[in-house]
């Protein structure tokens, strides 16, 4: 009798493993439902801009003690809507987890991705997305305690640094450090919480990450004015909002309007002097605000869009300032600075 | 059986292998072909479940290498001569231009430290628990009790999380580190003592070390021989540790120079006022964190096996021991323990091989071991299946290795038949 159930157990084992092998064999992707309008018709009938963010990543995009949802990313969201519909708040977010970002985008859940997503050849590409614009060029930092009075690698000789293993920052650390001969030790952890505490109890020195990620961490620390993130970058990560693949016209307007407010910062105007500056004779920021031209008309959008968005989101600056500035989270801008102070900000001729 | 049974009342003459049970077993195995279908004959279904079980396992590796095939993935080692050109603090020597293969090693060598550090330690604790717990001291078999049931009643993990976390990380820090005679320092980069290095006179000493260790090996065969001959040793013990003690010390006189030189750690200042220790010997914060909690949790375990294999000695043994005059140190020591450790051993080697593998969870932690370097070489080289394979036949060398060893010391530990 005890053999007959050993074979049995034997055959459903041999059957689970045949059945297996074809159930992986028949998964198929389904071709996404090619859509004729553009997005920006389906957003303007719907009355309102779904925007993917992420919710838990302070001065990114994070709930903030009233329940609404607010951040750098989150304010360029705004920005779109403000654009389109002339009114900042004609906007629903999704919060997603890194897991679920890129899926809810290719099935048209949401219009828009800004989750500080960085753009990779894989996902350009392989992923079928499209990416409109750098918004914030992060990297990936250094944090140390503020008397220490360390401001460059070669400060850090002899340093403990402290970081999470399985991403490629231990690499970039270990090359960074070998390029300048400078003597460090390593510490490893599994985890970026159980990383950071081994670096505010004072085992380590110094503690790298992506520049976000650590002006998050430091903004959640018991004193965040001991620590200091330095001046100086391992690793090319730039984050920018995102949209399906092969919708050139929503991609437009989502590219311009961030793009308009970098040209914004650069000719000066904020949601303050913004009325002003409509009789300004500057020809780029007549142009800008829709007072010539036709920027509107060609991206389908009212004349004075770029009015509505400086007003009720502001320029770059007003935005950077207000999350990841002093107020905010505080990361210095560094690459994110303009063109025109020796930065990488360089929105496109608006002309 | 059946043929056995049947046969044998017929046998009048009660030899054990009757005429007839030959005949009996040829007719059976005949008959019994004939009747039973092929379906339902055992040897038949035997061959049959282990023909297929056979063929069910080469399916899976079959389809193993066909999926790996199919992915392009070739299976290959090549990538340990690589530079890994990622950095490890613990351990021997490593930089960024070494490679893989090093890097492994490195991890292996950590986990053997710590696995070999660990399971003498906790020998030593589960020993003298084991016997705590037993004793006729009230406070002393209560504590233990108390530490035995919480250790052994909380995850490892946890335990580990605890100690480095809550205990380790919270010692003052390096700049106001505790100052220890020699001076130690403790702080929450771990401890810094001082440790002896050899100096240049070594060379000269170490024959004396040698001439020590074989005086002793002479004087201690003479001792077995005498023994053997008249019944009790000619030369008395205290005169091999005499030996040990005492040619050692007259070279380290006559040697010019000193043969060891302490390595004294101290503190330094660096630029910005950060504090560094140099010199010494330095314990990491990681590593102690899993040492202490491997030797507490699985000391916890061999404190109940030594409990089990004393109360295994009959009680007898004992109240004749004492009836004959023997101390009680005398009891434990010559009488229980030697017995005891028949039953002792055999759950003691599973001791030690759950300690060694419990090592693993050293990664929650920080301290680079086997696994938590394979953890970084396979993110970085991306050869999972290979790296996996390299993890799963160290952790399968070193237990076997220990298991080996151990089970040399329980054959020379059980009862020799004479």
């Amino acid at each position: 009798m005890k053999t007959k159930w050993y074979v049995l157990i034997l055959a459903a084992l041999a059957l689970a493993l045949v059945l297996g092998a074809c159930g992986s064999g028949k998964q198929e992707a389904e071709e996404p439902a090619q859509e004729e309008v553009s997005r920006l018709q389906l957003i303007k009938d719907r009355g309102k801009v779904i925007v993917g963010c992420n919710a838990e990543l302070p001065g990114f995009g994070y709930i903030n003690p009233s329940g609404e949802f607010e951040g750098f990313d989150v304010d360029f969201g705004r920005a779109i809507a403000a654009a389109i519909f002339g009114d900042a708040t004609k906007i629903e977010f999704r919060p997603l987890t890194a897991a679920e970002r890129l899926p809810a985008l290719q099935t048209g859940e949401i219009d828009v991705l800004l989750r500080n997503t960085t753009w990779t050849l894989t996902r350009d590409t392989a992923n079928e997305l499209d990416w409109a614009c750098v918004t914030f060029y992060d990297g990936q930092g250094m944090m140390v305690r503020k008397d220490s009075g360390w401001k460059t690698f070669q400060d850090m000789e002899g340093a403990t640094v402290a970081t999470t293993t399985g991403t490629t920052t231990e690499m970039n650390l270990a090359d960074s450090f070998r390029s300048r001969g400078v003597d460090y030790t390593p510490l490893l952890f599994e985890s970026t919480q159980d990383t950071n505490t081994a670096y505010e109890e004072g085992r380590a020195d110094a503690e790298t990450s992506d520049k976000s990620q650590l002006a998050a961490l430091r903004s959640a620390m018991a004193n965040p004015e001991e620590h200091v993130i330095l001046d100086l970058t391992m690793s090319k990560e730039p984050l920018g909002p995102l949209t399906a693949h092969g919708d050139n016209q929503w991609n437009d307007v989502v590219r311009w309007v961030c793009w308009g407010m970098m040209q914004a910062e650069e000719s000066g105007v904020d949601s303050k002097n913004v009325d002003e500056s409509l009789s300004s004779s500057d020809p780029t920021i007549r142009r800008l605000l829709g007072v010539e031209g036709e920027a509107g008309k060609n991206l389908g959008l009212p004349a004075d869009f770029m009015v509505k968005v400086i007003k009720q989101v502001g320029n770059y600056a007003e935005v950077y300032d207000r999350h990841l500035g002093p107020e905010g989270i505080n990361i210095p801008r560094g690459p994110n600075r303009l063109w025109t102070n020796g930065g990488l900000l360089y929105p496109m001729a608006w002309r | 059986m059946f043929c056995r049974l049947a046969g044998r009342p017929d046998d009048p003459s009660g030899l054990p292998f009757p005429d007839s049970w030959k005949d009996c077993t040829v007719k059976r195995s005949g008959s019994e072909t004939s009747k039973v279908p092929f379906w339902r004959d055992i040897r038949v279904l035997r061959a049959v479940a282990q023909f297929v079980f056979l063929m069910g396992v080469v399916a899976l590796i079959l389809w193993a290498i066909s999926n790996y095939r199919q992915r392009g993935m070739i299976f290959s080692y090549s990538f340990l001569d690589e530079a890994a050109s990622f950095d490890l603090a613990e351990g021997i020597e490593f930089e960024p231009t070494d490679t893989y293969a090093r890097a492994f090693l490195v991890g292996v060598l950590n986990t053997i430290r710590v696995a070999v550090v660990g399971i003498v330690l906790a020998t030593l604790l589960g020993l003298f628990t084991g016997i705590a717990r037993l004793s006729g001291n009230w406070l002393l078999s209560k504590i233990a009790i108390v530490y035995i049931e919480i250790i052994r009643n909380t995850p490892l993990l946890v335990q580990l999380f605890f100690l480095y976390f809550a205990v380790i990380l919270k010692l003052p820090r390096l700049s106001s580190a505790v100052v220890l005679p020699g001076p130690a320092f403790v702080s929450n980069r771990g401890i810094v003592a001082p440790w002896p290095r050899l100096a240049e006179a070594f060379r000269l000493w170490w024959p004396f070390l040698l001439l020590a260790l074989a005086a002793a090996i002479v004087l201690i065969v003479i001792r077995r021989r005498t023994r053997a001959r008249i019944g009790r040793p000619s030369i008395r013990g205290f005169w091999v540790l005499a030996c040990l003690i005492l040619i050692p010390l007259a070279g380290w006189f006559i040697v010019p120079g000193r043969p060891l030189r302490l390595d004294i750690p101290e503190l330094i200042e660096k630029s910005g006022g950060v504090i560094k220790v140099e010199g010494g010997v330095t314990l990491s914060s990681e590593f102690t964190a899993l040492l202490l909690g491997l030797v507490i949790y699985t000391g916890a375990y061999i404190a109940e096996v030594v409990r089990s294999g004393l109360q295994s000695v009959a009680k007898g043994q004992t109240e004749a021991a004492r009836a004959q005059g023997f101390t009680n140190g005398q009891i434990m020591r010559l009488i229980v323990l030697p017995q005891a450790l028949r039953v002792i051993i055999p759950p003691l080697i599973s001791q030690y091989l759950n300690l060694t593998k419990n090592s693993s969870l050293a990664i929650a932690i920080g301290f680079l071991d086997l696994y938590a370097v394979s953890q970084t070489m396979l993110n970085q080289s991306g050869r999972v299946v290979e790296v996996f394979f390299m993890i799963m036949g160290s952790y399968l060398t070193i237990s076997l290795s220990i298991s080996l060893v151990m089970n040399i010391v329980n054959k020379r530990m059980q009862i020799v038949e004479r």
